[in-house]
């Protein structure tokens, strides 16, 4: 593929200090009785519900899957989840399970998660997930070509897998926990949606810090700034470290407040998560009967 | 052989680093001992003293911008000149009616005076400056800033060391000023601005009038472009006149006997503004 | 003491979904109330003087009143000259024995009163949002936990003043007479309060007749802190009740917080009477947005600098300069983070935008931008809905303006901003010294020489580069030019309650 040199506008600079105290007031946000319930329902609805071991078994897959349509059985009306996201080898697997649903299969390609392959044997991992019946790709961009200046070749990279990718979406990681700085996500949020990417996301979890708010927050502007400046809407997906629900709940406010109500759909939407699920089942179930829970009663699939 | 007949100056106002007239064209007559006359000085006028001010306003922001070295350098360099000519400002002081050596000593001490402030330029603000420890991640400091143009009424005595210990500390300080000078010892002053003229100090940053102090002062109270007014010396009603009218623009005012001439940075500090700054502290 | 209000019903059932409270649609956020059940507000007040609660010479007592609610919270006694009088009698009698104390023994006092007001601190934030309208959260987050702090600053200082006036001799100046507005009224108190009786004076203290509640606390809390008798009284009134303080022979010492006003009709009034003051008066403060700045924090810092407790704070950023190439961004940005702001009931726990202070005030902002409009400036205004009831007023930006607007050159102390756009930093630094006020300012750039730069060029005594409304006890605070005289807060602050001799 040609090389091309990305034209985004310069990236503004983002202060650390000011981002956090941004974050706290959406911390101090209060949800209370219906507005908390329909944020629950809307959090559990936007789970791209993970297993990315290297002891991934398709039995482990088709506990998930059955997880991700039915999250709860004592509650039956709770929606399913957005998608099942595994590793490419298991994405037939998956396909298979969730057959006759609405639940999305999700693959993780290019080299997960470091990225450090030849771009070929990356595209391919692409092309063979989409062909495995992936609807959706998690690329990882390759940090150290970014760290060490080379936007140009993650821009191309990036355009590269958007091409592979055919009908299939394109998430792009980020893996902000190693891009360290604001500034830096920043600019990688800018190059990846300028190349094409539908969703950005912040890690591939394996890295910590994960998805912090204040760095969902710095990629929520840049795609607000995006949108802005050419119509495109482009999905976020937060992924690792968002473990329990009031977490959850704070990033849907800074979703609501940062991006609008255009957003707050799994379209456009999903938390990149595995134990999440569960303390969402809870906190509905606290909300319905006024009994605070006990994990013990919640499916760990 | 013939006696030579003296040339006699013409003491004249300092405004914006040059020596004009009174605008008014009026002068007063100064007698010495046993009312012989000495020599006339100008009365400035409200327009004299409305030009000050707009050379003082102007002049200032140059000076405050002086790094603290060079304002030292420069009022050093005044105590250099005043010792050069330590013999003429006696010789005046005594014209003026003060004792010989009573002048004499009093030359000195505005010396010393100058050489003191010229030290304090860049220290005033260590002393005075703070780091503060905010609970939040922010770097927060505080320096003194000049406060601006100043009015400097000098008292009636000491002629000069009374001017050197109002002006310099404002000098050391980064204002600027105008002063009403001492209507017994007016020529002092006058002397003096050639002083100040000869040592590098940008025009305007002093200015000098002479005149009548009832004439003067209203008039210098009331302006709105004076941020601050140093009075030594001054009678009651003097007083209220500037305290009262300070309200008009929230004046700093600063109020001493004639004799409160030390050397002191508190003094300094009496027409600075302390600035705080906030910045956030982060390494992402 | 009268039990106040209701708690919200306890959450032990499914509420029936209200039409606009799912997440998705309408407004986001069900009501969350604070719970005010532990709030005790007495249905009168009198005046605490010499460490007791008597009732003014005259019996007058006038109400105060819930800006969101428009319902009378309690009433409080008018101090009348005779009442002045005696608070002072006390504040002087207690003068001696109080400067005797030893330092150390005085800053214990201080620090308990932080402790207390820190073990209070939710029913006195509840109360300050009752009385003065400001967001909960605000009272709660900031003004509360910022009055603790003030006192337990100061305490600290009461036995090290000598290690912040090198060379010189320390004696407090007296008795302090005090006044104070109505925007952050038990914070003010402290900011008055804390550094006077560090030093060593004793005080006579007067907060605003429209919030005087969190006052009254604060003087039971210093009768359960044991402190004695007559250091500190608090009186209420009007301006006539200030105008007898400020005009008693028996002080020595005047701080006021107000008005530029005001603030000048003091400083004439004690011209040439040997008394000390110091002045916090108004702003008009230049708030900076270079081309290069981190734009979504500016535009946080920008909401914060003008809507932060409505928009009445003397050094609210209420004149924006935006650089030309990000001027269409800023404020489109501005807008569209306007509309997110929460208005309402200023004990919800969601609430940004609590009420204006009073009727007077709104009618004051209502004039202001009708002149605004009038003088032709473009404004925008956000789309909340306002409660039926009390006093408010929707956040409102105007573009367009020039510095020769009413809405530039006058203090609205409302949440209203006006932009004007800038080419280059002289002319930004020209503009925003184009002004009597010299209180405040903020500027926005990523490049750090011009963070200097800017900031030493402008005339003002807080300056926030890179954030903006930040306060801390350690960090003096007060204004150039006609916004005041002397500082409050740090070691600055110290030198307003002290005289220094050789």
């Amino acid at each position: 593929m040609a090389r091309t040199t990305p034209t985004p506008p310069d990236s503004p600079t983002i202060d650390a200090v000011g981002l956090a105290e941004r974050v706290a007031r959406f911390k101090a946000r209060s949800l209370k009785a219906a507005s908390k319930v329909s944020a629950l329902k809307l959090a559990l609805s936007m789970i791209d519900l993970t297993t990315l071991e290297g002891r991934d078994t398709p039995g482990k897959v088709r506990q998930l899957c059955r997880k991700a349509v039915r999250p709860d059985p004592a509650d039956p009306s709770l929606p399913h989840v957005a998608a099942v996201c595994v590793y490419p080898t298991l994405v037939r697997v998956a396909k298979d399970a969730l057959s006759g649903t609405k639940v999305r299969v999700a693959s993780v390609a290019t080299a997960f998660p470091s990225g450090q392959a030849d771009l070929a044997p990356r595209l391919d991992e692409i092309r063979y997930a989409v062909a495995e019946g992936a609807d959706e790709i998690d690329m990882v961009i390759s940090r150290g070509k970014f760290l060490c200046g080379d936007h140009a070749a993650v821009f191309d990279e990036i355009a590269a897998c958007k091409d592979a990718c055919g009908e299939a979406h394109l998430k792009v990681i980020l893996e902000t926990g190693e891009l360290h700085t604001y500034d830096n996500v920043r600019r990688a949020s800018d190059l990846a949606m300028e190349a094409g990417a539908d969703f950005i996301k912040t890690s591939t979890g394996k890295v910590s810090p994960a998805a912090t708010p204040e760095v969902t927050l710095v990629m929520l502007q840049a795609i607000q700034d995006f949108h802005a400046r050419t119509g495109r809407m482009v999905g976020m997906k937060p992924a690792g470290g968002i473990r329990d629900a009031k977490t959850a709940v704070t990033f849907l406010v800074m979703l609501r407040e940062t991006l609008g109500p255009a957003w707050l759909t799994p379209e456009w939407f999903r938390f990149g998560a595995s134990t999440l699920t569960n303390d969402i089942l809870m906190q509905l179930t606290k909300q319905r009967t006024g009994h605070y829970q006990s994990a013990r009663d919640y499916t760990n699939d | 052989m013939s006696t030579r007949i003296p040339v006699l100056k013409t003491y004249k106002l300092y405004i914006g680093g040059q020596f004009p007239r009174t605008e008014s064209g009026r002068a007063i007559a100064l007698e010495g001992r046993g009312g012989r006359h000495v020599a006339n000085y100008c009365r400035a006028s409200r327009k004299d003293l409305r030009n000050a001010v707009v050379a003082a306003r102007k002049a200032q922001s140059g000076w405050a911008g002086k790094t603290a070295y060079l304002r030292g350098q420069i009022l050093y360099r005044t105590a250099e000149m005043l010792e050069g000519r330590a013999a003429q400002f006696a010789e005046e002081l005594r014209l003026q009616g003060d004792s010989a050596s009573g002048a004499r000593k009093e030359v000195d001490a505005a010396i010393e005076l100058l050489i003191h402030y010229a030290g304090w330029t860049d220290k005033y603000t260590q002393v005075f400056g703070t780091v503060n420890p905010v609970a939040s991640p922010h770097f927060n400091f505080s320096v003194p800033e000049p406060t601006g143009v100043i009015g400097v009424v000098a008292p009636e005595s000491p002629g000069l060391l009374g001017l050197v210990a109002g002006v310099a500390p404002l000098l050391a300080g980064g204002n600027a000023c105008v002063v009403l000078a001492s209507a017994t010892h007016p020529l002092s002053a006058v002397t003096f601005a050639e002083v100040l003229n000869d040592s590098d100090l940008p025009g305007g940053v002093v200015n000098i009038l002479t005149g009548l102090r009832q004439e003067i002062l209203p008039t210098m109270a009331t302006h709105k472009d004076i941020d601050g007014i140093a009075a030594y010396g001054t009678n009651a009603a003097e007083q209220t006149l500037i305290a009262e009218n300070a309200a008009l623009n929230v004046k700093r005012v600063a109020l001493h006997p004639a004799d409160a001439l030390d050397g002191d940075p508190f003094r300094i500090m009496e027409f600075q503004e302390i600035k705080t700054t906030w910045h956030p502290v982060a390494i992402r | 003491m009268a039990a106040k209000k209701k708690t919200r019903p306890p959450e032990k059932t499914v509420p029936a979904a209200p039409p606009g409270n799912d997440f998705r649609l309408g407004e986001p956020y069900a009501p969350a109330p604070e719970a005010t059940d532990h709030a005790r507000i007495a249905p009168a007040y009198g005046l605490f003087i010499n460490g007791a609660f008597v009732s003014a010479a005259s019996g007058k007592r006038f109400p105060t009143v819930n800006p969101a609610t428009e319902a009378t919270l309690s009433e409080v006694s008018e101090a009348g000259p005779g009442d002045v009088d005696k608070a002072i009698a006390a504040a002087r009698k207690a003068f001696g024995p109080w400067n005797r104390l030893k330092a150390s023994e005085r800053g214990k006092y201080l620090f308990r009163i932080a402790r207390l007001l820190q073990e209070r601190a939710r029913e006195f934030a509840v109360i300050e949002s009752m009385d003065g309208g400001k967001p909960i959260r605000e009272s709660r987050d900031f003004d509360v936990p910022q009055a603790a702090a003030h006192f337990f600053y100061h305490g600290g200082w009461a036995d090290k003043l000598a290690y912040a006036f090198p060379g010189r001799k320390i004696a407090p100046v007296g008795v302090a007479g005090q006044i104070i507005p109505w925007n952050f009224p038990l914070l003010m108190a402290a900011w008055k309060i804390a550094p006077a009786l560090a030093c060593g004076n004793t005080v006579v203290l007067k907060p605003a007749e429209s919030t005087p509640l969190t006052a009254l606390k604060l003087a039971e809390l210093l009768a359960d802190a044991g402190l004695p008798p007559g250091v500190v009284n608090i009186i209420t009134g009007a301006g006539d009740t200030g105008a007898a303080l400020v005009n008693h022979p028996g002080i020595d010492k005047i701080a006021f917080t107000g008005s530029t006003e005001v603030g000048k009709q003091i400083q004439r009034a004690v011209a040439a009477t040997g008394k000390r003051h110091t002045l916090e008066l108004g702003g008009k403060a230049a708030h900076i947005i270079f081309d290069d700045a981190p734009v979504d924090q500016a535009v946080e810092g920008i909401i914060n600098g003008i809507f932060f407790n409505q928009g009445h704070v003397c050094c609210a950023g209420s004149r924006l300069l935006v650089q030309e190439g990000v001027a269409e961004t800023i404020v489109a940005k501005l807008r569209r983070r306007m509309e997110n702001l929460v208005l309402g009931d200023p004990l919800d726990k969601n609430t940004d935008i609590g009420a204006i202070h009073s009727r007077a005030q709104l009618e004051r902002i209502e004039a202001l931008v009708r002149a605004g409009v009038e003088e032709g400036a473009c404004i925008h205004q956000s789309g909340q809905t306002l409660p039926a009831k009390g006093y408010w007023f929707r956040p409102t930006i105007f573009t367009e303006t020039a510095q020769s607007h009413r809405i530039n050159r006058e203090e609205i102390f409302g949440p209203v901003l006006s932009v004007m756009t800038f080419r280059t930093p002289d002319e930004a630094i020209e503009k925003a010294n184009n002004t009597p006020y010299g209180l405040s300012g903020g500027v926005w750039t990523d490049k750090g020489a011009k963070i200097f730069g800017v900031t030493g060029a402008l005339r003002a005594g807080v300056l926030w580069a890179n954030t903006f409304n930040k306060f801390d006890p350690a960090s003096p605070f007060g204004g150039y030019k006609e916004s005041g005289l002397g500082r409050e807060g740090g070691l600055h602050g110290l030198a307003a309650y002290v005289n220094l001799s050789r």
